[in-house]
């Protein structure tokens, strides 16, 4: 290939076998990227024995509803798909506030210490969970929070990465002639806030409720540590406690719960992917 | 960096004591604390805590028993343990170096002028980072499974089949594979927002000056991205380091299977010594270990991208 494309005068110009290699491989990589979402459905959709049919079957079947009756019997599928759904909203609200309100004192604000402060704010992000998971624990322990959603919910109440991106947005889209005019009308400060900086900045708080929504739907270790009662399991730990039953594995049920598990965060990213994308990508781009 | 809204010189003259400057730094206080008193609770002083408890030998129910360095002798005499720190290295490599190889091939694709169609291919190859790792484990169990699609495919190559799911090997390339899976188009969509920052008149004055594909690969693409790949490989390898759910969840299907040694990883051997076993002490020396691990290989990563020369700081975009 590479003596075909020397001999060309345009080093841009591949030939048609380089070109269609170029499009085997980007194809090849999306089929791997989206085939794992059709086989759940696939899966989902079969009876039973479909997962280990030989040749591997890749139709979609009929059997969802039998299916997921069958999670429906083992476990209360809807009361997790609603306790995922509460804790996640509640932490969002509070998230997408919290970071917005100290990204903009961060972003707009002169103060002493700002910048270590925020040099901090950024170190946290690279602490490993897991240093601090026993402690955590008993502190959750002596609150008589083990098992309750305030365990879930309240040490994620606001993050660093939050702030480091609401800080990053606000700088640049809120100009500071704009408060200051505010300051001028005697606006007080959260009222300026309130009313001068978060109609501009909507775009960026929706992409952090979004990529925040993600992150606690899917969150798998914390509540693995303090959830101890079926009522109260989010949506991961009951998908996690189909797999785990003895009784041999019925993965057309596994499979019909894990899809529509997936379905809402799937329905949501291709709705915003844009946003998603920047917002989950900017951690790297802008440090 | 914007400029200060109140603190302008003016703001500061003669008034009483709730200057306008004072009034402004409390306001920037008040916002900013949420984070610092829930961090100090839940992130500051648990830290301080586990290395505390470390050298305590603790069930969380009975008073604490000061042992000295008694933990630490305990867990790093366990064969488990270095069992669970060579599982760790293992599937950090496996999973790491060709995700992140694959990434950069996949970004300088999708960077090219020729490719169409850039949009959706960002879109399809960002979708697996958007699954929750518990669901992409149990689709990969299906794949990975005995009479599994892998296994169909390897034997449609004649190769011999692969006991994803007992095997010393199979566990990790499969848990290595789902890893990949998930990470692998993000890291792509990383660097392609790096590509995307290189200056195109840097390739016009290069192929003025002659140079080929592969000279400007080297010589322009490669040095420049190289802050994304330090940032890619950092967060990789300590993402790596903390593994826990892919094997917990693959390996967990009879109850207790997750600290099966083919798996187990540190942080599958802290969760089963502190919440299984009820050993804090031990669990709280490893989650020391492995935070001195995740520092000993962040300080190894950023020496051998020092070395390797080039342009660190050059991140902004």
């Amino acid at each position: 290939m590479s003596t075909v494309r020397l001999l060309k005068k345009d080093p841009d110009d591949l030939g048609i076998f380089g070109k269609a290699l170029f499009y085997l491989i980007l194809i090849l990589g999306a089929l791997v990227s989206i085939f794992p979402f059709y086989w759940m459905f696939v899966v989902g959709t079969n009876d039973r024995g479909a997962v280990f049919h030989v040749p591997p079957l890749l139709t979609i079947g009929n059997q969802f509803f039998d299916n997921f009756q069958r999670v429906l019997d083992k476990t209360d599928f809807f009361q997790a798909l609603g306790n995922s759904l509460f804790v996640s909203s509640m932490v969002t609200i509070s998230v997408v506030f919290f970071c917005t309100l100290a990204g903009y004192a961060f972003a707009k604000y002169e103060f002493p210490f700002k910048n270590i402060l925020f040099y901090f704010v950024i170190a946290t992000l690279f602490v490993p969970q897991q240093l601090g998971v026993l402690p955590t624990y008993v502190i959750m322990a002596k609150l008589h929070w083990i098992d309750s959603f305030k365990a879930l919910i309240v040490p994620a109440m606001v993050n660093a990465f939050g702030i480091f991106w609401m800080r990053q947005y606000i700088s640049t889209a809120v100009h500071t002639e704009l408060i200051e005019a505010g300051r001028i009308d005697g606006g007080g400060h959260f009222r300026i806030f309130w009313n001068i900086a978060i109609p501009i900045i909507t775009p960026a708080m929706a992409t952090l409720g979004i990529l925040n929504f993600m992150t606690v739907w899917n969150d798998f270790f914390w509540p693995l540590v303090v959830l101890k009662n079926q009522e109260h399991f989010t949506i991961q730990i009951a998908l996690q406690q189909l797999f785990s039953n003895r009784d041999g594995l019925d993965y057309g049920m596994i499979m019909s719960a894990t899809f529509t598990a997936t379905l809402p965060l799937l329905i949501v990213f291709l709705l915003f992917s844009r946003w998603v994308i920047a917002g989950l990508t900017s951690g790297a781009i802008k440090s | 960096m914007a400029e200060p809204v109140i603190s302008s010189p003016h703001a500061e003259s003669k008034r009483p004591f709730l200057t306008e400057q004072r009034r402004s730094r409390i306001t920037a206080y008040t916002f900013i604390s949420p984070f610092f008193i829930l961090f100090s609770i839940f992130g500051l002083y648990p830290i301080f805590f586990t290395i505390y408890l470390s050298f305590f030998k603790w069930d969380a129910l009975n008073p604490m028993k000061f042992v000295g360095m008694k933990n630490y002798e305990l867990v790093t005499s366990d064969p488990t343990f270095w069992i669970s720190f060579s599982n760790t290295l293992i599937m950090g490599l496996l999973g790491t170096v060709p995700q992140i190889l694959l990434a950069l091939l996949i970004a300088v694709l999708l960077n090219s002028g020729m490719t169409r169609f850039k949009k959706t291919f960002r879109v399809l190859f960002f979708m697996p980072n958007i699954t929750s790792i518990v669901a992409v484990t149990l689709v990969f169990s299906t794949l990975f499974g005995n009479n599994g699609m892998i296994n169909w495919m390897l034997s449609g190559l004649g190769l011999d089949s692969v006991a994803f799911n007992s095997g010393w090997w199979g566990v990790k390339i499969a848990i290595s594979t789902m890893v990949m899976w998930r990470w692998t188009g993000y890291n792509a969509i990383i660097f392609l927002s790096g590509l995307q920052s290189i200056p195109t008149d840097l390739y016009e004055a290069a192929r003025i000056d002659g140079a080929n594909r592969r000279q400007q690969l080297t010589f322009i693409t490669l040095p420049l991205l190289k802050p994304f790949i330090v940032f890619v490989t950092l967060l990789s390898t300590i993402g790596a380091l903390q593994l826990f759910t892919e094997p917990y969840v693959f390996l967990g299907q009879s109850g207790t299977g997750s600290t099966r040694q083919e798996g187990i990883t540190m942080v599958t051997y802290l969760y089963s010594e502190a919440f299984r076993n009820g050993f804090f002490g031990t669990a709280a020396a490893t989650a020391v270990l492995l935070f001195v691990v995740t520092i000993i290989f962040s300080v190894l990563n950023m020496l051998v991208s020092s070395r390797m020369g080039g342009d660190t700081g050059g991140g902004k975009a």
